[in-house]
């Protein structure tokens, strides 16, 4: 139980997917703007990329490396979790459709976040066990949801500063990004 | 068809330059650009596979119904992506190694499933083919500046070799993460000073 508590503290601190492994960065800048949007896209990845993360997992020890396809990992992966991401929003749209206005437009585009395929993809090369990927994909998820979320908070406020105009936008939000990844960096000293 | 071949080209050097225009595919971006040898690589991995996408989704673009494009565009580009891991696999080991998990990665690179949908699935196969080739050669230069600024004020080398004298401090900042987005930032800033009036 400790081990599995370890590995969630450092996938979502210490290795947090955003600020120090730089995947899933396109959303990060685009749907950070408001707290809204922000708050949306931080739930729709950790639903997806739970169910991704165990999806792709079973795929790769029962199908791909049973039949010796690891070579086809790539394709089959990406086509998972294009199905999958069309699959979630059939199934939210009937049945939970509060839920689904909630998130909304970000179904789609968690389809084209590297996130979840690099999550996936980690948790293939780094053969963890069934239980390992299962808390690495909700805790990369948890981190990802939480740096997006502070990541807006702090956007909302620089708004309302007087940013210099070649600055403005995505420039002055990147170099956000960059300190609060260096306050991030700062977990790194505890592993 | 208004425009000719060479603007097609040209305009993913300045105009379109990804990731500083079209501010997409910034995870790869930020991730390999800790040296150049690493960027220029991955730029031009990124390019072969937009370049092969471009002309296959531009050649069915008649026969593929709007309705499951972007399926059908993921396969295109994963088909290409594993083409060129399996190649790099076997020419240049040392750099798949180095480039990791971001070589598979580019199948969710934003922009070329961005130009395949945005301009091979309208357009012929060969303006497609000079899009793709003048983006990803953009993207390549970004890269590799953007490797080369990492690596000379990170490391004080360049392309691996030494470039300031041995009392050269290494501003070790550049080459983590947070230098990543903060070199990005300003080098954003700088197109966009010298870009507008």
């Amino acid at each position: 139980m400790g081990d599995y508590i370890l590995l969630a503290i450092s996938c979502i601190l210490v290795n947090n997917i955003l600020l120090a492994q730089y995947l899933g960065n396109c959303p990060f800048l685009g749907t950070s703007k408001k707290m809204e949007t922000a708050v949306g896209m931080a739930m729709a990845v950790v639903f997806v990329l739970v169910l991704a993360g165990v999806i792709t997992w079973l795929l790769e020890t029962y199908v791909l490396k049973a039949f010796g396809l690891e070579y086809l990992r790539t394709i089959a992966f990406i086509l998972v979790i294009a199905s999958l991401v069309q699959f979630v929003e059939m199934f939210l749209k009937k049945s939970v459709p509060a839920l689904y206005t909630g998130l909304g437009i970000f179904l789609p585009l968690i389809t084209t976040n590297c996130a979840v395929m690099g999550v996936c993809l980690i948790n293939v090369n780094e053969e963890y066990t069934f239980m390992q990927s299962l808390v690495t994909s909700f805790s990369y998820a948890v981190g990802f949801g939480l740096a997006l979320i502070l990541f807006a908070g702090v956007r909302e406020r620089i708004i309302l500063g007087r940013v210099p105009r070649p600055l403005q936008d995505t420039a002055i939000g990147l170099v956000t990004a960059g300190v609060l990844s260096l306050a991030f960096f700062a977990f790194k000293g505890m592993a | 068809m208004a425009k000719t071949l060479t603007q097609e080209f040209v305009k993913g050097l300045w105009d379109e330059i990804p990731p500083f225009r079209l501010v997409l595919g910034l995870c790869p971006t930020l991730a390999v650009t800790k040296t150049v040898e690493n960027g220029i690589g991955m730029g031009l991995a990124t390019t072969f596979v937009l370049v092969f996408s471009n002309i296959l989704v531009s050649a069915l673009r008649k026969i593929i119904p709007s309705k499951v494009r972007i399926a059908c565009f993921i396969i295109v580009i994963a088909t290409f992506v594993t083409v060129v891991e399996l190649l790099m696999q076997a020419f240049t080991y040392p750099l798949f190694l180095k480039l990791g998990i971001f070589i598979p990665l580019i199948v969710v690179n934003c922009i070329v499933l961005g130009r395949a949908e945005a301009f091979a699935s309208k357009n012929s196969v060969l303006a497609s083919t000079a899009d793709g080739l003048g983006i990803g050669v953009g993207f390549t230069l970004a890269l590799g500046a953007l490797g080369g600024v990492r690596e000379i004020l990170g490391n004080g080398t360049f392309l691996g070799k030494t470039v300031f004298g041995p009392a050269f401090q290494p501003f070790t900042f550049m080459v983590e993460a947070p230098g990543a987005f903060v070199c990005l930032g300003l080098m954003l800033c700088l197109m966009n000073l010298v870009g507008k009036k």
